[in-house]
């Protein structure tokens, strides 16, 4: 079994409750928010009026320079409000308001052969299509997948990994939509030029490999190869550099992109959005989102409209347990906690957590007794520890040496601590102080 | 929940409030209470022993150590002003350690200063658990050694017969006092230790098993080699320190500890003098040790080199004690001269 080297962390899976669980289309709420600043680069410029009727699919955002996706509507309906929208990360970002026509009629989209385009029109359906990496960044997936001239890209890698706990929405697409997702692969590699592609898949989901070799198989020809690879369970398997070593063997720079190595990864699920925007020309407005939790009444994974509301999901999964203590959107080890039912889910979005106080940790923090434990956790070969020793000393802009820059957060050390030391908290806070080399 | 109780009843503002912080929200079950009171666990075999070997008498000089550790920490940490954190078990395995490193002979009054020395300036006037860079059961140690060196070198019991571990009680010191092997060994010459020891493995088998005179703690090779395995079986520690102090121990001892070159005895070395207490409980505590891998094995064979120059050129039979301590402050230079291997460096640049 594949794994990365260096570093990981073994938290529970906390995956059983969901699992099993089937993806469920949620009836569309009478209202959705739709944030217009979904991706990584600028934020949408709303393409529509208030008041304004639309259609589901229609473009109603859209980036004018910059790095950046077009951004569509999730229903029928009519603009009710352009203004802001309560956020998990920055407290309000601006955001459509849209009342949903739940009398309209489904939008049809026809099925097209994708061979019959070629790479450049590829490229520019997934762009219309307004996709972006599903799987927590939400990079722009087209530019993703139009690599600079100067690193050539020979390998394609789908990212099935799954290894934050709770999270089961991926291994969801897998069994329930393989041969899209395989499809996905196939578009993506003749958009690249390449006919290499591994999906990597922790061991702990033997059901999602087994459907996926077997659409895998089928979709590979002469001249394209889509091959599984099963990959040791282990955190942060599911990030982009540790999924390409533990793969590939290569190594990614600093600082560099994944292409600089000669590999393009994407997400399962992206792969799925690529193959809907491509083949049936439907924009990526819905969502596969796993609600887990003790504080969660009955569990699920949903198919949802982005844009809908925490508060309608609690609704339809019939209201919060008590005891209940912390929200989280995304997973557990990297997620951000939430403080209001108001916040709507986006593109990225991939699980709404609902737990209670014996299921997180809220443990007081105590000095850093010099154990070790994160620098053998750092999958970076960082050192947190020193990290966490100068921003207590404020001396958060000395922390460069120690690599603060090429921390992603993944938790890891903070996890392993003894001694329960906000450890990403401080290198977020390093982040800030400290001067890029 | 929120929304419950507002809807169960309107008057009510809502009492309890989410909890909003940055990720991770869930951490392992680790906590530096759980390796504390691990630690200390693993050092009651060897406790429980040292009563069949010398007395009844050790376990009291170890309370009397124990709660002048905890009773010294509380005080200091109140005086300080900073929050008492006895119940994290440090100053417990302070206080057993240090109780380990002392003859059982001695006066009670010496555990109590040296906890003082040891817990309030040794630990909390240089930053408290964290930031001490001596190993505080050691500094304590060290001074009594200064402090009280006719007591520290001289107050050592023969092993008691058969189960009269009450047959020390009463009597005086100065009366039973004997001589530990290392002691004999350079005072007297090996003749002196194979009459009052013997030779030969009876000889290695009664000292691995903890019978023959030395300090508390550091008696019975075999029960702290249990301990120091299930450490290692917790992951708690790494073999890194204890196999590279012992290793060098053993191998400088073969080389120069004999009458010629390649003439000593490294099973001697390694079942006496303290060398598996120190290199399995002492020189592996997490806040006096370095963190990187290759530092912790340059610390192992530089703790273990100066161990072996102490015994055999220095003016202490034993040893290991003053190389701890010597190397102590040295971890943060080590780890900043041998740092983790980064993932890749960027491109183009140098790292």
């Amino acid at each position: 079994m594949l794994t990365f080297p260096k570093g990981g962390a073994h938290p529970p899976e906390f995956k059983e409750q969901t699992a099993g669980l089937s993806i469920e289309v949620m009836p569309v709420p009478d209202e959705l928010e739709l944030i217009l600043g979904q991706h990584i680069g600028a934020p949408c410029t709303p393409t529509v009026a208030r008041k304004e009727e639309i259609n589901e699919g229609a473009l109603v955002g859209e980036v004018k320079r910059g790095l950046g996706v077009p951004l569509h509507s999730p229903v029928t309906g009519k603009i009710k409000a352009i203004g802001t929208s309560a956020h998990p990360m920055r407290v309000t970002a601006p955001s459509l308001t849209i009342g949903v026509d739940h009398e309209a009629d489904p939008v049809q989209y026809p099925e097209q052969d994708w061979q019959s385009f070629d790479g450049s029109e590829l490229l520019q359906k997934v762009n219309d299509a307004g996709i972006i990496g599903v799987g927590g960044a939400g990079f722009p997936t087209h530019v993703k997948l139009n690599p600079p001239a100067g690193s050539p890209v020979d390998i394609l890698l789908l990212n099935g990994a799954e290894c934050e706990p709770y999270i089961t929405s991926d291994h969801r697409q897998m069994l329930e939509h393989a041969a899209e997702i395989v499809g996905g692969a196939g578009i993506i590699l003749k958009i690249l030029g390449i006919n290499e592609c591994y999906i990597g898949i922790e061991s702990n989901k033997q059901d999602a490999i087994k459907v996926m070799t077997a659409a895998a198989e089928q979709a590979s020809t002469g001249d394209c190869s889509i091959k599984i690879e099963t990959l040791q369970v282990k955190y942060p398997q599911g990030s982009e550099k540790q999924l390409i070593q533990a793969i590939t063997g290569r190594k990614v720079p600093a600082m560099a992109l994944p292409s600089a190595v000669g590999v393009v990864v994407q997400n399962v699920s992206t792969a799925k959005a690529i193959y809907d925007g491509v083949v049936y020309g439907k924009p990526l407005y819905e969502k596969v989102v796993t609600i887990a939790g003790k504080g969660i009444n009955k569990p699920a994974n949903l198919l949802l409209k982005v844009g809908t509301r925490i508060k309608d999901i609690v609704d339809y999964l019939g209201g919060l347990e008590p005891g209940l203590s912390k929200i989280i959107m995304g997973g557990p080890m990297m997620g951000f906690a939430v403080s209001s039912l108001d916040i709507p889910i986006t593109k990225t979005t991939s699980a709404i957590l609902f737990l209670t106080e014996d299921e997180i940790d809220t443990s007081p923090h105590s000095q850093c007794i010099r154990c070790g434990w994160c620098l053998e956790a750092c999958p970076m070969g960082l050192e947190p520890k020193e990290i966490g020793i100068y921003v207590e000393a404020n001396r958060a802009e000395d922390t460069e040496p120690f690599g603060v820059f090429d921390c992603f957060e993944c938790g890891s050390c903070a996890y392993v601590c003894p001694a329960k030391r906000p450890l990403v908290q401080f290198v977020r806070l390093a982040k800030m102080k400290a001067k890029r080399p | 929940m929120i929304k419950q109780q507002v809807s169960d009843d309107q008057t009510t503002a809502p009492v309890k409030l989410w909890k909003v912080s940055v990720s991770p929200h869930i951490k392992s079950s680790e906590s530096v209470e759980k390796i504390m009171w691990t630690v200390v666990a693993c050092l009651m075999p060897p406790l429980i022993l040292s009563v069949f070997v010398f007395g009844i008498q050790t376990l009291f000089i170890t309370a009397v150590s124990v709660v002048s550790c905890v009773v010294v920490e509380a005080v200091s940490q109140k005086a300080l002003g900073r929050r008492v954190t006895i119940k994290d078990g440090s100053a417990v395995l302070t206080g057993l350690l240090l109780a380990f490193v002392i003859p059982p002979g001695v006066s009670p009054l010496l555990p109590i200063l040296a906890a003082i020395f040891a817990i309030y300036i040794g630990k909390h006037l240089l930053g408290g658990i964290g930031y001490n860079f001596f190993n505080p059961a050691l500094l304590g140690r060290a001074f009594l050694l200064a402090s009280f060196p006719v007591a520290m070198t001289s107050a050592w019991l023969s092993p008691v017969e058969g189960f009269g571990i009450f047959s020390y009680l009463g009597t005086s010191i100065d009366a039973i006092s004997t001589a530990t092997p290392l002691a004999v060994m350079k005072e007297q010459g090996l003749a002196a230790f194979t009459e009052a020891f013997g030779s030969g493995a009876g000889l290695y088998t009664s000292f691995f098993l903890g019978w023959r005179p030395g300090c508390i703690g550091e008696t019975s090779g075999l029960l702290l080699l249990l301990g120091g395995g299930y450490l290692l079986y917790r992951k708690y520690i790494t073999y890194h320190i204890p196999v590279s102090i012992l290793g060098t121990i053993a191998v400088l001892t073969w080389v120069f500890g004999g009458e010629t070159y390649f003439r000593g005895d490294p099973l001697l070395a390694l079942v006496t003098g303290g060398a598996i207490l120190g290199a399995f409980f002492m020189a592996t505590d997490y806040v006096t040790s370095p963190t990187t891998k290759i530092s912790q094995i340059v610390y192992g064979i530089c703790i273990g080199a100066l161990t072996v120059l102490i015994r055999l050129k220095g003016g202490y039979p034993e040893g290991i004690c003053y190389a701890i301590l010597l190397m102590n402050p040295l971890s943060t230079v080590l780890d900043s001269w041998f740092k983790p291997k980064r993932f890749a460096p960027p491109q183009g640049g140098a790292e």
